[in-house]
C-alpha cells in the first residue's frame, strides 16, 4: 500500500491536546504491514498514548531492531527521530542514546525474534541495568519477514502454517523481565486497545526499565488453528489480572470505585496508575509472587495479561551512574576538557 | 667464567628480569626503570607476560640507552633470573660476556651455568627470610632487595631511589621506611660481598629532557577525556582493558562536579563487544562523543555494527589495542594484524578511517583527533594502537593541549538552521560537495529535521528506497566523503635519508622506534633509505608521491600477511613488485636488528643499489 501517499491535510475538527498537537501529529508513514497485522494496532495505541500524554513528538526517540515489528516506528511519531538498528541490538543502541541525552523519552520497539532469539542477551542486560525506556515486544511467535519460521517465544506443541510442530520450550520474556529487575512489567494483547493504551502510558512515564510483552498475531503466518498466538487462541485464553487507568500528574481523580478492589499507585513523575484488580489473589507489587503466578498460569495454557509488576519509585541507569542533570550530549568543551594547565601537572607527575 | 671477555657498557645495555607472575615483581622492576630514567638516561621497558594471573613466567626487559633508542634491541646483557621454571632458557638468552644475576640461597649445579657468562649470586631468599617473618612481606621485599643489589652493581645513585620512594609513599611513612630498608639490605650485601660495579653501568646524563614516561593505554584514556568523550562502553579484553580504566580514573579526577558530586561522563561495562559498540553508536547518534576500546576478537564481533555506523553515518570512535591473532591468538603479545579487518570492517563495500599512533604521545593526540574526525565525518574512526605501545611505559614527548582548541562537532543542524532550510533539508544530501551531509539530533526542532535512521537504502531525504539510483548516489557520496577524510587525517611524517636514494621505507605505529634505530644503523653502513611514517588511512596524496619517487619501498610491519602493503596496493594501485615486505610477527615487538637484517638481505638478494650519487 506504499503507493498511496498519506494526505497531509488535517481534519478541522481534530482535537488538539494540551501541547497543541492533534492525533495526526503523532502518526507516521502509511504502514506497509499486512492488513490486519497486530503490530498496526500497537502503532495506533502508541499514537493514542502519546497524544493523550501530551508528549511533544520530538521529545521521543524511537528505536527498533530488525523485523516486521522493528519497521513500525516508521508508521508512528513521524516527527520523532527514529533508529532502525541491527537485528537484536536495539537495547544497546537505546542504552547509549539514553546515556547521551537523559531528557528525551525512549521507546524501544522489538519483536520476539529480535528480543528472544537473536537479541536475548541485550534484552536481558538492558533490563538488568534499569535503562529508562518503554520496551515493547510485538510478540507473534514467528518470523514474518522471512515467511513464518518459529521464533524462540513459540509455544511447545504449537503448529506452524506449514504444519511443522515446535518442540522447543518457549522463552517467556515476561518471566525474564521480572527476574532481571525490570521495574514495570506488563503483558497485553494487540486486540485489546482499552487495556494496551494505559499500559503504554504507564510505561512511558515510568522512571526505570518498563517492559510490555504484547501478543500481536501475525495474520499471514501465525493465525491458524494449532497456533497459540492467533487472534482466536489469545481471545480464548486471555486472563487479565488487572485493568489500569492512567491519570496524568495533576489530573483530577474523578471516578469513584469501590474501595478494596482498586489500588492507586503514584509514579516518580506524579502520574497515577489506578489498578483495578480482576483477580483476587494477584499482587502487582510483589515481583516473586508475580513470577510464580505467571508460571503456574502459563502451565495451564492461560495468557496472563495486565500490569504484572510495578515498582512505582524505580530509578534508572543515570541514577546508578550518578550522571549530571544536563544531557551529556549538551556539555561543551568547558565542561569536559580539563585544559592545558591541568595537562602540565599531569606531565610533571610522569617524569 | 674464565678468561671470557665481560661486556663493558655505560648507559647502553639491556637488563631482563625473569619473574613468576603474581609475585609482585612488576612494581619493583618499574622502580628500577624509573631510577635509571631519573638519572637522565632514557629507558624503554617492556612487559612480556602470560595470559594468566598467578604462577606463570613473566619477563620485564629494560633497555637502557643514552642515545634514546626505545625499540627493543634484541639480546640481553644482564639477566635477573628469578624464575627457576625458565632458568635454562633465560641463561641461554644472555649475550656472550654478559651477566647472570640470581638468588644464590640454594646452590645450583655448575652445569646450569654458562662458561662465558659472569655470575652474580645474592642470597635474596635468605636475606628476606632473616629480615621478615610474614610470608607476603618476604616475597614482596625480596623484589626490592634485588633492586637494591642491582643499584650497587650498576652504579645507580641511591638518592634517586629515596626520592622515588618518597614520592610513591607520601603520607605512608611506614611503607616508605620498609622499602628503604629492603633496598639497603640488597645494596649493602653487594657492597660487602661482591665486586661492584659491574662492566654495565649507569652514569648520570641529561638525555631525558622534558619527556614523560607513560603507557599508551593511559594516554588514550586521557586523550578521550581531553577530546570530550562522555560515553564509554566496553567489554574487558587484553590488552585494551586499561584504556577505559584510565578514562574512568581521569574522569573521576576531572569530570566530577565538586558541588554536586555528579558525573559528566557515563561508563558502562557492557555484556559483550556487540553491546559496547551498540551503546557507543547510540550515544553518537544522540550527539554525545562516545568510544569503545577493544582488541581483535572484539573487532570481529563489532563488524555488523561498524557497517551500520558507516552506512547510517554515525560518529563513533573505536580504539583497537591490537594483539596477536587470529582467533584468541596470542592475547598477551603484540601485532599489527587488524589493519584489513578494520579498514574494510563489515559486509558490503565499506572503508574506514584508521589512525596509527607511534607512542603514548600520539595515543593522546589521536584519541582526541579521532573524536573530532568521527563527528566531522559522521563515521567510525579507529585508533590502531597495539600491546607494545598500550601496555608498556614509554618515554615520549610531553602531552600538549592548545588552550584555544575547541571541539569540531561537525555538521549538526541547529533549530534555527532547520527553520531556515525548511523542506530543502535532506539528511543524506551532499550540499557542500565534500560528501559529508548535515545531520540532526533528536529533540532539536518540534516539526523539522526528524528522520528514521536505518541501515537500509534510502534517498537523500532519508526515506526508504530500493531504487538503484538512490543507492548509487549514496555509495558514491560515501566514497567522496572518504576522499575528504584523506585531507583531514594526520599527514604522514617523512624521514629523509642523509643522501639521495632510490630506496624507501614505509612504517607505522609501534614499529617507529625500532625503525628509527635501524635506519640510523643502515645509514652508517652506507645504506641510505628515505622513510615515511604513515599516521592514517585513507592515505593522503603524499604517500603515493613517496612510493613513486622510489624504485623499491620496504613496507615494515608486524603481521604475517603484509596487510599495510595490501592496503597500499589496493588503494593506490601501486605495482606490488615495488613494495618489498619486511614482516615481523612472532608476537614480540619488532626490533632494529631484525629490520636492518631483513633490509640488508633483500638488498643483497635483489642486487639493489644502496645509494645514488648526487
Amino acid at each position: 500500500m506504499t503507493y498511496i501517499a498519506k494526505p497531509p491535510l488535517h481534519h478541522p475538527t481534530l482535537q488538539a491536546n494540551r501541547v497543541g498537537y492533534t492525533r495526526r501529529d503523532y502518526e507516521g508513514r502509511v504502514s506497509t504491514l499486512c492488513a490486519g497485522c497486530g503490530h498496526d494496532s500497537i502503532s495506533a495505541a502508541i499514537v493514542q498514548a502519546c497524544w493523550e500524554l501530551d508528549i511533544e513528538p520530538h521529545r521521543v526517540a524511537k528505536l527498533s531492531g530488525i523485523g516486521c515489528s522493528s519497521k513500525t516506528p516508521d508508521y508512528f511519531l513521524g516527527a520523532s527521530h527514529g533508529f532502525n538498528t541491527v537485528h537484536g541490538r536495539m537495547p544497546s543502541v537505546l542504552t547509549g542514546a539514553n546515556l547521551a541525552n537523559r531528557e528525551l523519552l525512549y521507546l524501544g520497539v522489538s519483536g520476539d525474534g529480535d528480543s528472544a532469539s537473536i537479541g536475548l542477551g541485550q534484552f536481558a542486560n538492558a533490563l538488568r541495568r534499569g535503562v529508562r525506556m518503554a520496551y515493547i515486544v510485538e510478540n507473534n511467535g514467528v518470523y514474518g519477514l522471512t515467511k513464518g519460521q518459529f521464533s524462540a517465544t513459540a509455544d511447545t506443541g504449537s503448529r506452524s502454517k506449514k504444519g511443522v510442530v515446535n518442540n522447543d520450550n518457549p522463552i517467556d520474556l515476561v518471566g525474564i523481565a521480572l527476574q532481571l529487575g525490570a521495574s514495570y512489567v506488563a503483558r497485553a494483547f494487540s486486540g485489546d486497545k482499552e487495556q494496551l493504551v494505559p499500559l503504554i502510558k504507564g510505561a512511558m512515564t515510568h522512571g526505570g526499565a518498563a517492559f510490555i510483552d504484547v501478543i500481536s498475531p501475525c495474520v499471514t503466518f501465525n493465525n491458524h488453528g494449532g497456533s497459540t498466538k492467533s487472534y482466536d487462541y489469545v481471545r480464548q485464553h486471555n486472563e487479565a489480572v488487572s485493568r489500569i487507568d492512567f491519570i496524568a500528574p495533576g489530573e483530577e481523580i474523578t471516578a469513584i470505585v469501590a474501595p478494596g478492589e482498586v489500588a492507586e499507585v503514584r509514579q516518580h513523575d506524579g502520574s497515577v496508575l489506578r489498578l483495578r484488580k480482576l483477580h483476587e489473589d494477584y499482587d502487582a507489587s510483589d515481583r516473586y509472587a508475580a513470577l510464580g503466578y505467571m508460571t503456574q498460569r502459563a502451565a495451564r495454557g492461560e495468557i496472563v495479561t495486565g500490569l504484572l509488576y510495578l515498582d512505582p519509585l524505580a530509578t534508572d541507569l543515570h541514577a546508578s551512574l550518578n550522571t549530571c542533570a544536563t544531557p551529556l550530549a549538551a556539555l561543551g568543551r568547558d565542561a569536559l576538557c580539563p585544559g592545558s594547565a591541568a595537562l602540565e601537572k599531569i606531565n610533571a607527575a610522569l617524569r | 667464567m674464565k678468561g671470557a671477555k665481560r661486556i663493558q657498557a655505560v648507559n647502553d645495555f639491556v637488563v631482563k628480569f625473569a619473574n613468576v607472575n603474581g609475585s609482585g615483581s612488576a612494581s619493583a622492576n618499574e622502580l628500577f626503570a624509573k631510577a635509571v630514567m631519573r638519572m637522565g638516561v632514557p629507558v624503554s621497558p617492556r612487559n612480556i607476560f602470560p595470559s594468566n594471573i598467578q604462577g606463570l613466567p613473566t619477563w620485564y626487559e629494560v633497555r637502557v640507552c643514552e642515545r634514546g633508542w626505545s625499540g627493543r634491541r634484541g639480546g640481553v646483557d644482564m639477566m635477573v633470573a628469578m624464575n627457576p621454571q625458565t632458568w635454562d632458557a633465560d641463561v641461554a638468552e644472555i649475550e656472550s660476556g654478559g651477566y647472570l644475576f640470581h638468588d644464590s640461597s640454594r646452590p645450583m649445579p655448575p652445569a646450569r651455568f654458562r662458561e662465558d657468562v659472569h655470575v652474580i649470586g645474592v642470597p635474596l631468599t635468605e636475606i628476606a627470610n632473616d629480615a621478615y617473618t610474614d610470608a607476603r612481606q618476604r616475597q614482596l621485599f625480596k623484589n626490592i632487595i634485588y633492586v637494591g643489589a642491582l643499584s650497587a652493581l650498576l652504579d645507580l645513585d641511591p638518592a634517586v631511589f629515596e626520592r622515588l620512594f618518597a614520592e610513591q609513599y607520601k603520607g605512608k611513612e611506614r611503607l616508605l621506611d620498609a622499602n628503604l630498608h629492603a633496598l639497603r639490605l640488597g645494596r649493602e650485601h653487594v657492597m660487602q660481598h661482591v665486586a661492584y660495579p659491574l662492566g654495565l653501568r649507569v652514569r648520570r646524563a641529561d638525555a631525558v629532557g622534558d619527556r614523560i614516561f607513560i603507557d599508551g593505554n593511559s594516554a588514550l584514556g586521557l586523550g578521550c577525556v581531553y577530546g570530550g568523550a562522555t560515553v564509554a562502553a566496553w567489554y574487558p579484553i587484553t590488552p585494551s582493558s586499561s584504556v577505559p580504566e584510565a578514562f574512568q580514573k581521569y574522569c573521576e579526577k576531572f569530570r566530577v562536579d565538586p558541588a554536586t558530586g555528579q558525573h559528566r561522563f557515563a561508563i558502562v561495562q557492557a555484556e559483550d563487544e556487540l553491546a559496547s559498540i551498540g551503546m557507543a553508536i547510540g550515544a553518537g547518534w544522540n550527539g554525545a562523543r562516545a568510544f569503545t576500546a577493544t582488541s581483535g576478537p572484539g573487532i570481529s564481533l563489532m563488524t555488523e555494527f561498524i557497517g551500520l555506523a558507516y552506512f547510517a553515518e554515525i560518529p563513533v570512535t573505536l580504539i583497537d589495542v591490537q594483539r596477536g591473532g587470529p582467533s584468541t591468538g596470542m592475547p598477551t603479545r603484540t601485532q599489527q594484524s587488524d589493519l584489513l579487518a578494520c579498514a574494510y570492517a563489515s559486509h558490503g563495500d565499506t572503508r574506514h578511517v584508521l589512525l596509527f599512533p607511534e607512542d603514548p604521545h600520539e595515543c593522546f593526540e589521536h584519541a582526541a583527533a579521532a573524536l573530532d574526525l568521527a563527528d566531522r565525518l559522521q563515521t567510525p574512526v579507529f585508533v590502531m594502537s597495539d600491546l607494545d605501545i598500550g601496555m608498556n611505559q614509554r618515554l615520549c614527548r610531553p602531552f600538549a593541549w592548545d588552550p584555544a582548541r575547541d571541539y569540531d562537532r561537525g555538521k549538526v543542524m541547529s533549530a534555527a538552521q532547520l527553520e531556515e532550510a525548511g523542506a530543502a533539508f535532506g539528511r543524506y544530501k551532499d550540499v557542500d560537495g565534500d560528501g559529508i551531509p548535515w545531520r540532526t539530533l533528536p529533540g532539536t526542532h518540534p516539526t523539522k529535521g526528524a528522520f528514521f535512521t536505518r541501515g537500509t537504502t534510502r534517498d537523500p531525504y532519508a526515506r526508504y528506497s530500493e531504487k538503484g539510483a538512490d543507492y548509487l548516489y549514496n555509495m558514491d557520496r560515501l566514497q567522496r566523503k572518504f576522499q575528504t577524510a584523506a585531507t583531514l587525517v594526520p599527514q604522514p611524517v617523512a624521514r629523509p635519508a642523509a643522501r639521495r636514494t632510490h630506496l624507501g621505507a614505509i612504517y607505522f605505529g609501534s614499529t617507529s622506534p625500532a625503525m628509527d634505530e635501524a635506519l640510523d644503523e643502515l645509514g652508517r653502513e652506507g645504506v641510505h633509505i628515505d622513510a615515511l611514517r604513515l599516521r592514517a588511512f585513507p592515505f593522503p596524496p603524499a604517500v603515493l608521491e613517496f612510493v613513486e619517487a622510489h624504485e623499491v619501498v620496504f613496507v615494515v610491519e608486524q603481521n604475517r600477511d603484509a596487510q599495510m602493503r595490501s592496503l597500499l596496493v589496493n588503494e593506490l594501485g601501486i605495482a606490488p613488485a615495488r613494495l618489498s615486505r619486511v614482516l615481523h610477527f612472532d608476537g614480540t615487538p619488532i626490533n632494529a636488528r631484525f629490520i636492518a637484517a631483513a633490509i640488508r638481505k633483500t638488498i643483497a638478494a635483489r642486487h639493489l643499489e644502496v645509494a645514488r650519487a648526487g
